[in-house]
Formats: C-alpha cells, structure tokens, sequence
C-alpha cells in the first residue's frame, strides 16, 4: 500500500479539497447520526474510516487525524511515531533510518505540505491521546463542531483535520 | 543474602520488622524529600516510594530513594511495569544498588485512566511477575535476559518483593497467585491494610497450613487511622480493604479520632507480632509519614 500513500501525499491538495467536501456532507448527515446515536455508529462508523484511511494512508486509527498538518503523510507510519518533524537518522536519499526500503514520513509531508500550502506543518502535535486510539475521528470531529465540547483532547491537541481544538 | 539490605538482614535473623511508606515530592531538591519522611530516621527497617501512585508523576522513586539511602534512610524500592519498558526496568535494577537501594517492590501500577494525565500510554511491556522474573534473572545469573544474555558484572543484589491482599480464606483456599509470585522470585509480600485482624489469622493460618509462610517473608499492612470517615471511605474505595465496624465505631467515639486511630493502629502491629508466619508489619498512610512516625514513637512499636 506505499505507492499509494505516496501518490495521496503527490495529490495532498486534491484530498485536501476533498476533504473539505465530505466535512460539508458529514456535518449535514450529523442530525441524523445524532438520532441514531453516536455510540450505536462508532463501530460501523470506524470500521469504515478505517477501510477508506488505510488504503489510502495506511491510516493507524489513532483516534486524533493530524493528516491536514501533515501534508497527508500518515506520521504514525514513522517507526518511531514521530508526529513533530523527521529525527536525525533520514538517509541522503531520503528514506528511513529504521526501515531503508520507505521513504521517510517527513520527508514526504514536506512534500505534502509544501503542496497544500496551508502552512500547518510547523504546528506543534501535543502527545497522543491513548484514549482514543482505534475509534472514528470523523464521529469525533462531528461531535466537536457541533457542540464544541467532545471529547476533549489534550490542552494543544488538535482536531481532525488540524484545525485547533475549540 | 541476595541484597546488602538491612531489611533482610532483620528479616533473616527472625526479628518482626517495620516498614513505612512516602511519596516522592514535587519538587526537585533533596530537602523536598527529607522534609517529608526524615522523620522516620531511626524508627523504621526500610521505607517504601511509591513509583507514579495514582498514576501521577512526581519525582522518580530512583531519585528520591537515592536520596533517602544516602541520608541514611533504607528504601524499598516500588517498581511498576506502567511507565518503561523492559530496558528502562532493566536499566533502573541495575542502578538501584549502586545508589544503596537493596530491595524492590514490584507492581502493576495504578491505572492511568484514574490520574491526572488519563491520556497518557500506559506501557505494560510486563507484568509484576514478569518484572520479579526479570530481577531475580539478573540477580541470580548476572546477565541481562534471553535473548541479550550479556554480562552483568556485578550482579544487582535486590531483595525481590511482591503486593498482597489479606483476605477471608473460603473452602478449599489455595494461595495459587502467592504461589506463582514465589515461583517468579518474590521473596517478601507487603500487603494491602489489614484492620481485621480475625480475618487476617484465618489468612496466614492457611498460608502456614499451605508452606507458603516458609517461603517468603509476610509484612502485613496497616496505618495510623485518620478518622471514622476516612476508614469508611477506605472500605467503599480501596480493593481489598475492610476496617471492621466496630474499630470504626471506636474511632467516631473517641475524643481525638486521630489519637484513637494512632492506637488502633499500634495495637494491630502488637496482636501482628503474635501471629506465626507474619514477620513485619507495614505503616502506610498517605502523606502522613509524621502520623506513622508518632506512631512508632509513642508506642514503641519496633521494640
């Protein structure tokens, strides 16, 4: 599945304007989730974001996307999570210290990132929340937008798709 | 003698030891430490630090042992599996002795869920009998465990403890989870408050009856009561804890609740000293290392 995260990083801003649609469906369908209830939908729900996100970035479900601060770069495909930067050990040619044959999460979304030009991937990630690892960010993202309140991550985290938590 | 400690030394030479427990401070000086439990110089055989309990950070237990042991205080060091992993654990068992610290407890550790930083990645690369296997492996070979296999020259000479729960022996009773600790290399078991004291006789009479107290060294757990309400709030919130009623009761008439809990409390370590297969009794009370001390003093409980 590299290949593919490496062309959804050569397309970060296509995904992104994508991105930026299907928010505008999910916020529309929220009344009707709300109905359903949300704890009745997390497990449908994430299984699903977990299909779409691991085909396309080998999505890991950590529960806190930072996608769109990361030029679409997954960083918890980087074998030592680094979510703030590359470390010291990328290869000349770019790939990974621990892993040779991959090129390096960060060196990619530089790349992403330069692409999307939202000017994110300085940001800095608060430490991941355990918590929320395996469950839907979309649910979560949704829940946040509407009543601004749930869950709260940690005091710098951020949402979904990298906009600040409220 | 596996350790260099005083605490085995006492407890292999049959005397009924004390122990008592402090929490690290938060703050980051020697004096933050000694405030706290220099009270207990002289007093106590060894004193235990919490490592994280509650699953909040406060200074290392590494740190505020080392400070403890060269201020003439002998800890015991508590020792989760939640924060590091096995090379960190590892790492810290061999730095342990070289700072004066002759003896581990090995735990769990309070689930992060319950502190102050519910976010954070609860580490687990072990578990606490896992985390005894591992010290007793570096003890006993003076190597690093399979597959390193590498030297360690000299060997961390730790006395190997474990947690326990007194409790009601029903039908049947086999201590089988002491019995895996034993197997795993525990040598001492400090326990969980023991206020029924009936309860508590019934429990080594069948350890005794099983070989277990032959096995290792029982300090049994008690402290100084604060007051009525708090020995209720023991009941309702900490596993495995029941102050009778009627211990309560005498607690809530009392005039001074706290000089009643004090006497309580003595009274227990001295019925302690009568029972066969217990060997110490063990003062914890949180952040009142004064209280354990005043304890001690005024009923001259180490004798």
């Amino acid at each position: 599945m590299r290949a593919i995260r490496v062309w959804s990083v050569r397309h970060a801003r296509g995904l992104m304007k994508l991105y930026d649609t299907f928010e505008g469906v999910i916020m529309a369908v929220e009344p009707l989730a709300r109905t359903i209830g949300y704890e009745r939908l997390e497990a449908p729900v994430a299984a699903v974001e977990r299909g779409v996100k691991s085909v396309l970035f080998d999505c890991r479900m950590c529960g806190q996307c930072a996608l769109s601060s990361t030029g679409m770069s997954c960083p918890m495909n980087c074998p030592k999570n680094l979510r703030n930067g590359p470390c010291g050990g990328v290869r000349e040619d770019g790939t990974c210290e621990v892993e040779p044959d991959m090129p390096c999460v960060w060196v990619e979304a530089w790349r992403g990132g330069q692409t999307m030009g939202n000017g994110k991937l300085l940001d800095v990630q608060a430490p991941v929340d355990h918590r929320m690892e395996g469950s839907s960010s979309w649910l979560r993202l949704m829940r946040r937008k509407k009543d601004g309140t749930y869950p709260e991550p940690a005091a710098s985290a951020r949402d979904d798709m990298g906009t600040p938590a409220a | 003698m596996k350790s260099k400690g005083n605490l085995e030394a006492r407890l292999a030479a049959g005397a009924f030891v004390i122990t008592a427990e402090t929490t690290p401070p938060d703050g980051a000086d020697e004096a933050s430490v000694m405030d706290r439990v220099g009270c207990l110089e002289g007093l106590v055989d060894a004193v235990n630090v919490t490592d994280g309990a509650g699953a909040r950070a406060h200074m290392s237990a590494l740190a505020t042992g080392a400070i403890m042991a060269r201020n003439g205080i002998e800890p015991v060091l508590q020792f989760t599996v939640r924060d590091r992993n096995r090379l960190a654990i590892q790492g810290e068992m061999i730095g342990a002795p070289a700072l004066g610290i002759p003896s581990i407890l090995c735990l769990h550790g309070d689930n992060v869920a319950n502190g102050d930083q519910p976010d954070a990645k609860p580490v687990e690369d072990t578990d606490s009998r896992g985390l005894m296997a591992m010290a007793r492996h570096m003890r006993d070979t003076g190597t690093f465990p399979a597959p390193s296999e590498r030297r360690i020259d000299p060997a961390p000479g730790l006395l190997i403890g474990g947690a326990d729960a007194p409790r009601d022996p029903e039908a049947g009773f086999r201590p089988t989870t002491l019995e895996g600790k034993i197997a795993a290399g525990a040598d001492f078991f400090q326990t969980q408050f023991a206020y029924d004291i009936d309860v508590l006789k019934r429990y080594m009479a069948a350890l005794d009856d099983r070989g277990v107290t032959e096995k290792a060294y029982f300090i049994v757990g008690v402290g100084p009561i604060v007051s009525a309400r708090s020995a209720r709030w023991m009941n309702e919130n900490l596993f495995g804890v029941h102050v009778p009623e009627h211990v309560i009761e005498r607690v809530e008439g009392a005039d001074d609740e706290k000089a009643e809990g004090r006497r309580v409390c003595a009274e227990l370590v001295e019925q302690f000293k009568e029972i066969k297969g217990v060997n110490g009794a063990h003062l914890m009370a949180p952040r009142g290392e004064k209280a354990i001390a005043r304890t001690l003093t005024d009923y001259n409980l180490r004798g």
